[in-house]
């Protein structure tokens, strides 16, 4: 939904109040904090927690945190989590079951009733992440109801990208450094000679609601052009491209590529990419038992389709055995097979998969050597990504 | 008439067997469950088999173990080995690349008294074994889900994949990536919960090769991160060294 509410700014204290308005409203707030050399997703009970005055550098398997002299709060990105982490849980019990004295089973279905979050600092590329995990769990026939109960609890407040980091490829991904649809309140951080602020645009009424109850002004021009110039530059500064061409079709056509081998050859199947993508949603169920065999439990948990197991068929081992059929699995369904799937790419062009390999294999060189290797060049392409 | 339990250990230092009696809070309810026929570290009422479990520690590294470990093996229906000693000859297999009568003068003052094979060997080169849990020492919760699988009769739910999904799953930031750490986890067998990278460690590989290994890429990996060729092979021989080995050799 969108409103027509003016934009407006918050200060830092604003912006604080903002926090503790939601926490006392009954949310958990979850956003970004430093943790552990990292600027990592966790829940907050206080504004003065968010990574105030820490950049990152991010390169293929690399990411350091850096301080940075501006004291900006949000000029980081591809951190280790996404927002999966609280709407698709990397653990979760579904049911358990008791045998009563006579033998009956008796079976439990979790209770649904999960937290009310607000999620403080979704970035462009995650708000579309969330839209295409909200299309795979909650679009078709057969919705998961713990993660559609979780979503439609959930308030966005989304924070534009002003610095985009050296993993980045949203742009070429068709995304941006602009907040598209989806969120409640959409933030921009400006930092200029008239101090540290916040333009604010109103996406939705809940959004309008919590607006009216933080201290804020009405957006000036200065501020609405600074931080209009400072998302359009960021646009200019990716640091990575996906390269120009219909990948859709050419990962359809490049199942036989001599690539695959030179990727297995680097890739350590070790799931890295899986988990931390925000749209690879896959899981898997296991049943754990009690020592007395009279209770039992479902619990489902994120699995990862590089895991031997996952593609391991009754009688006949698995379907997937070598790194190469596994790399290329993922790949051609991130980027190809996706469209035939859910009707879009699955790649929104975060760069996580990029800066969280150990091994520093990198999408956006793949998908150039891929098309490097075809025998007639497709430069220019249907302009699909 | 409950099920048999007994618990035997070769070449080891306990550790294994230990992390049974630390099951404290489950040790009850397993007593109910079965009967804890043979489990020396605990008690010193042992009772003949034949046993309907047993959890075999420690390696073969003696003529008289390996004799040992098929008395063991008829006596049980199910032996399932627990531990790096016992699932990939442990740390005491490094004497797999050396020169075991070398080892014998240089150390002892009366080699001719120590009696062993040059080798350090998992039970399961010597007999069948059903299950073989990982683990320098094995996990608490996994040593329990296997007895409690043994005594349902299913699968356990003991994955083979890296140690990097657990990473994932409980949120730590990744050491190698984050800090530049050298870190056995893309290649070493999940099932302690990703302990060390909680604690900004890197993974010592204590539960051995994964079922999925790049061992060269994993390697070049290290050498990225500072290690020497030499620091390289004394990070991969440590409690899993004939198994990482092997996996080179592959």
């Amino acid at each position: 939904m969108t409103t027509t509410a003016p934009a407006a700014v918050l200060d830092r204290a604003g912006l604080d109040t903002l926090v503790t308005t939601l926490v006392a409203q009954g949310r958990t707030v979850i956003g970004p904090t430093v943790r552990d050399g990292a600027v990592v997703l966790a829940e907050l009970s206080r504004g003065d927690q968010l990574p105030y005055g820490w950049g990152v550098e991010l390169d293929a398997g690399r990411y350091r945190l850096v301080p940075r002299a501006d004291g900006a709060a949000f000029a980081h990105s591809a951190g280790p989590q996404s927002w999966k982490n609280w709407l698709h849980p990397a653990h979760e019990r579904l049911w358990s079951a008791d045998r009563a004295p006579d033998g009956t089973p008796a079976y439990t279905t979790e209770p649904l009733d999960p937290p009310q979050y607000a999620f403080l600092g979704v970035r462009p590329c995650d708000l579309r992440a969330i839209a295409i995990q909200d299309r795979v769990l909650t679009g078709g026939a057969y919705e998961d109801s713990r993660y559609g109960a979780r979503r439609r609890r959930a308030l966005l407040i989304a924070v534009e990208c002003t610095e985009p980091g050296g993993t980045c490829f949203c742009v070429s991904a068709g995304g941006g450094p602009a907040a598209g649809p989806g969120y409640d309140l959409a933030l921009t951080e400006v930092l200029d000679g008239d101090g540290h602020r916040f333009l604010v645009r109103v996406g939705s009424e809940d959004g309008a609601r919590l607006l009216e109850q933080v201290p804020h002004r009405a957006a000036d021009p200065a501020t609405e052009a600074t931080a209009r110039a400072s998302v359009e530059a960021a646009a200019g500064r990716m640091g990575r491209a996906l390269p120009e061409v219909d990948i859709r079709e050419l990962l359809a056509a490049s199942p036989d590529a001599e690539r695959w081998n030179d990727v297995a050859s680097r890739c350590l199947t070790c799931a890295n990419c899986t988990m931390v993508c925000p749209t690879c949603f896959c899981t898997t169920t296991e049943e754990v038992t009690d020592l007395t065999g009279d209770h039992t439990e479902r619990w489902q948990r994120w699995d990862s389709c590089f895991d031997l197991d996952f593609s391991h068929l009754h009688g006949g081992g698995p379907v997937r055995a070598s790194a190469r059929s596994r790399y290329r699995q993922w790949l051609t369904h991130k980027l190809s097979t996706w469209y035939d799937q859910f009707g879009s790419s699955g790649c929104v062009g975060c760069g996580r998969c990029i800066a969280w390999c150990p091994a520093g294999i990198d999408i956006t060189e793949e998908v150039r050597a891929m098309d490097a290797e075809r025998p007639v060049s497709h430069a220019g392409g249907t302009g699909e990504q | 008439m409950a099920p048999k339990l007994a618990v035997f250990k070769l070449a080891s230092c306990d550790g294994c067997q230990l992390t049974l009696l630390d099951c404290e809070d489950e040790l009850l309810a397993l007593a109910g469950q079965v009967e804890i026929a043979h489990f020396l570290e605990a008690s010193s009422d042992v009772r003949p088999g034949p046993y309907d479990l047993a959890l075999v520690e420690g390696s073969v590294t003696t003529a008289e173990d390996a004799e040992r470990v098929r008395a063991i093996r008829a006596a049980s229906r199910h032996l399932v080995t627990i531990g790096a000693c016992a699932t990939a000859g442990g740390i005491q297999a490094l004497r797999n690349f050396a020169d075991v009568d070398e080892y014998r003068r240089t150390v002892y003052a009366r080699p001719e008294y120590v009696s062993t094979l040059a080798t350090s060997t998992p039970v399961s080169d010597h007999v069948h074994v059903d299950f073989e849990l990982r683990g320098c020492p094995v996990d608490r919760r996994q040593l329990l889900e296997v007895i409690t699988a043994f005594l349902a009769g299913r699968k356990p739910d003991v994955p083979d994949h890296s140690v990097c999904f657990e990473c994932k799953r409980r949120g730590t930031v990744c050491v190698t990536v984050a800090h530049g750490t050298p870190c056995l986890g893309p290649v070493t067998q999940a099932g302690c919960g990703a302990l060390c990278p909680a604690f900004r460690r890197g993974c010592f590989g204590c539960f051995g090769p994964s079922g999925s290994v790049n061992l060269p890429a994993q390697i070049r990996l290290l050498r990225r991160d500072g290690l020497d060729e030499d620091a390289v092979q004394r990070f991969l021989h440590t409690f899993n060294a004939a198994a990482f080995d092997e996996e080179l050799r592959t």
